[in-house]
């Protein structure tokens, strides 16, 4: 019972602080080898409130999250709590200070049940030391019907809904008696009534004196259940409101409104014929109705959320991942793309969104890394390589694409983020496709570099590639496409050509 | 190293600016072996632990066996996988070559005009046998998704049930003499270094060797390379399978027999082998140089304690001591090559 006695009384303390500040960040700064993800940033959360933080991809608000609780550690600035500067040495002791995150990504134990998930390193003892599991339940019980949840505290974590997993999750948080709680993205899985709920819960906590900081990508939850929100942009933070004071256009204009100068060195090119014609594109759960077309010197640009389904689109063109139904015509011709072999043989091309997971043989050289594609069909002689041949080429790439390394037998992991992306676009390059798949191309990548990718896109299309570009950054979407295809959720919502889009026509799209 | 800012692409000339070769910090830990036994074969035994050709003679051709073994190892270990099986298929390749490769002269009496068979009969059934066990390891692997450690695992049973069940039990003996000959006097040896240096080619300079260091560094960047992830992993299984059989045939032509229990714990003595010379467990990297070094190196330990006439016993327990300590040094290396970035 100690538990929930010292829940009860947490409780009646977060009562009495209602409206203060639970919470303040002040001036942080955090940089990773290359990028300033953060940059003199603040957050003020008040206690019996719901903030939300908004913000592009690449904003910054996952790593100020995790700062807070504890996973960086800032290289400046303050984290107060409760009104007194706290150092965080990790996410433990973020916890046991007060403050809990559920992630994006569940982090329970499926084969273990709901009360051990909850009490974990917590558990309360009886003789000898064991266990009480029957006391465990108890206490689980007590805790979910605080927060109206009905969940069996004896079944195992594995049979549950995603959602009942995420009302664990919460509950699990609550039982810390924190006084601020983290959400990153809490309703990327549910339906329209488990989000019902999960609100429902969320305003019990607030009535409770918590503070709650809330991270969505969508406009009408921020509306729905945010009391005030934080807005950041390229690591900076950009202002505090209240929600009541705003529309949903002040705040996409808030988001990303920066000015665009030229980062996009976009040429104008003669558009040729169709080189890439799908429709029907289906892949059941994931994506439906992809209908488009790319033709010689275009590039069609994909925007949509994170998770919109415009990555496996990609994967599904190049064969990683196939489509269940639909077809690909490739200069009018149907084909059957069952791997990246078979893409590869039609001429295409595929930068993956992951540099580290799918792109990079990170234990390997610069060399072996761009030239692994092409040997599937050139200098390769008898099963030998063509070691001087491919390494002229290779050596071209370098000077072409500026590629900063030593000696083309540097380990690629030796290279920074935009030297490494470059080495993946010259392994594509060397194979001198007809179609290129591009999926976020400039991702973690310092301004410079970025600019000379995208030059390096235009003078691709330039050459007559048809390109597929997708990317989270609007301004990049924009600045590059000559049509841009929006997706929402698996969906096609619409193709905006390249004189009528603007970011807030892409947004009402991407986020109906 | 860290990376230059200035494009050095036209100053220096393209060619290899490598650094210090990674064998090179295996080959002093060889040194260094060989020189402890060295110092206290005089202190203890009073005379020269190298100074003794025969004994060299001797240590090489004791390894040569788990070298051959090793060399198919490593390229396994290199796409990140293992092989368990490698030392029961040893077995199994002896007790089936062995049974083609009898002299007739017994049978002859009863079948009087029966002829052995070419000694190219039973070296060509024991690889096809290798290549089988191999074909299967990779097969499971590639198509079913199992991982590696299970599907040799089973193999490494199942192999050494068909070396018992092809006989029942009994050994085999009495080899043709051209059979026999292939294990005789330095014929391991050069089998061993023949196979290695093919290898060493194979992996430095043709497609299958970039294939293979690729899937080891990174399997999904493999695939989406347009590299056939499966179909190259049956490759390398079969290839290792094989060199077992071959493996398997010498180990019979030098013993002039057959028996089930032959080559046990051969795996683990290759795979120690093939870690201690330096390839990295986690995939894509590995140098069949370093494994020949590294076979020396387990040479060079058997030959020195019985030449210290140290227990039986004690050897099992320092070597295990041994190729624990030298993953612990790669995992070492890994994080602090991490770091630097």
């Amino acid at each position: 019972m100690q538990g929930n006695a010292k829940l009860a009384a947490a409780i009646h303390r977060h009562k009495q602080r209602m409206g203060e500040e639970v919470l303040a960040v002040e001036g942080v700064r955090k940089e990773f080898p290359g990028v300033v993800a953060l940059d003199d940033v603040q957050l003020k959360v008040r206690a019996g409130t719901v903030h939300a933080l908004m913000g592009e991809n690449g904003a910054g608000k996952s790593t100020l999250m995790k700062i807070i609780a504890g996973i960086y550690t800032p290289d400046r600035g303050t984290v107060r709590l409760r009104g007194e500067e706290v150092t965080l040495k990790g996410p433990l002791d973020a916890l046991e200070q007060g403050i809990a995150m559920i992630h994006q990504e569940l982090n329970l134990m499926p084969f273990m049940t709901v009360a051990e998930n909850i009490w974990i390193r917590r558990e309360p003892k009886g003789a000898f030391g064991l266990i009480d599991h029957a006391k465990m339940s108890r206490m689980t019980r007590e805790l979910f019907d605080r927060l109206k949840i009905r969940i069996d505290p004896d079944v195992e974590v594995r049979t549950l809904t995603v959602a009942a997993r995420q009302m664990v999750e919460i509950a699990k948080a609550v039982s810390y008696d924190s006084d601020v709680l983290i959400m990153d993205e809490p309703t990327s899985a549910l339906t329209e009534t488990e989000v019902a709920h999960l609100f429902d819960i969320i305003r019990g906590l607030r009535e409770q004196g918590i503070g709650i900081v809330y991270i969505t990508h969508k406009m009408n939850e921020l509306f729905e259940i945010a009391d005030e929100f934080s807005v950041f942009r390229d690591g900076k933070y950009i202002g505090t409101h209240a929600s009541t004071d705003v529309t949903r256009d002040d705040i996409i204009r808030m988001m990303v409104g920066r000015e665009i100068t030229n980062m996009f060195p976009k040429e104008t090119v003669p558009i040729g014929d169709t080189v890439l014609e799908v429709r029907d594109l289906t892949l059941p759960g994931v994506f439906e109705g992809m209908n488009f077309t790319v033709r010689a010197g275009e590039i069609l640009g994909f925007a949509g959320l994170v998770g919109s389904g415009r990555s496996n689109v990609a994967e599904a063109l190049f064969g990683v991942t196939p489509a269940a139904s639909g077809t690909i015509r490739i200069r009018g011709q149907e084909v059957s793309i069952r791997s990246p072999v078979d893409a590869m043989r039609h001429g295409m091309a595929f930068l993956t969104e992951d540099r580290k997971d799918t792109g990079c043989f990170l234990s390997l050289e610069v060399l072996e890394n761009m030239q692994m594609a092409v040997l599937q069909e050139a200098h390769v002689k008898m099963g030998f390589v063509d070691q001087a041949g491919v390494n002229k080429r290779c050596e071209e790439m370098k000077a072409a694409l500026r590629i900063k390394t030593p000696t083309l037998y540097e380990r690629i992991e030796n290279l920074s983020g935009g030297n490494q992306q470059k080495v993946l676009i010259a392994r594509w390059l060397l194979t001198k496709p007809k179609i290129l798949i591009l999926d976020e191309p400039t991702r973690g990548i310092d301004v410079g570099a970025k600019a000379e990718i995208h030059r390096l896109i235009s003078k691709l299309a330039g050459e007559g590639v048809a390109v597929v570009m997708i990317s989270s950054e609007l301004p990049e979407v924009l600045g590059m496409s000559d049509r841009i295809l929006v997706m929402h959720e698996g969906h096609q919502t619409g193709i905006l050509d390249r004189a009528e889009a603007n970011q807030v026509k892409i947004m009402e799209l991407a986020a109906r | 190293m860290s990376t230059q800012n200035t494009d050095t692409s036209s100053i220096s000339p393209p060619g290899k600016t490598r650094r210090v070769p990674p064998e090179f910090s295996i080959l002093t830990i060889l040194v260094a072996v060989a020189a402890v036994f060295e110092i206290l074969g005089w202190i203890f035994q009073g005379q020269s632990f190298l100074g003794n050709p025969q004994r060299l003679t001797i240590m090489i051709l004791q390894v040569s066996v788990i070298g051959i073994i090793a060399v198919g190892v490593t390229q396994v270990i290199i796409t990140g996988g293992i092989d368990l099986s490698s030392g029961s298929v040893v077995a199994m390749t002896a007790m089936i070559a062995m049974s083609f490769a009898q002299v007739s002269t017994y049978a002859r009496a009863v079948y009087p005009g029966l002829t052995d068979l070419p000694v190219l009969v039973p070296i060509a059934v024991g690889l096809g046998v290798g290549l089988l066990a191999g074909l299967i390891n990779g097969t499971l692997i590639a198509k079913t998704g199992i991982p590696p450690f299970i599907a040799t695992l089973g193999m490494m049973v199942t192999a050494r049930g068909v070396a018992k069940w092809y006989t029942k039990g009994q050994p085999i003996s009495f080899p043709s003499e051209s059979f026999a000959k292939i294990g005789s006097g330095v014929w391991p040896v050069v089998i061993f270094l023949v196979v290695a240096l093919i290898f060493h080619i194979a992996l430095r300079y043709t497609r299958y060797g970039k294939f293979t260091y690729a899937i080891g560094a990174n399997p999904q960047a493999a695939r989406v390379s347009g590299i056939n992830v499966g179909a190259h992993l049956i490759k390398v299984y079969a290839i290792a399978g094989t060199l077992a059989g071959l493996a398997g045939i010498v180990t019979a032509a030098r013993a002039q027999t057959a028996q089930a229990g032959m080559g046990m714990m051969y795996e683990l003595d290759a795979i120690a082998a093939t870690v201690i010379g330096g390839t990295s467990l986690a995939g894509g990297q590995g140098r069949i140089t370093g494994t020949v070094i590294g076979t020396v190196i387990l040479g060079v330990m058997t030959s020195g304690f019985t030449f210290l006439r140290i227990d039986a016993y004690y050897q099992e327990i320092v070597k295990g001591i041994i190729i624990v300590a030298a993953v612990v040094l790669d995992v070492y290396r890994q994080k602090k090559r991490t770091k630097t970035t």
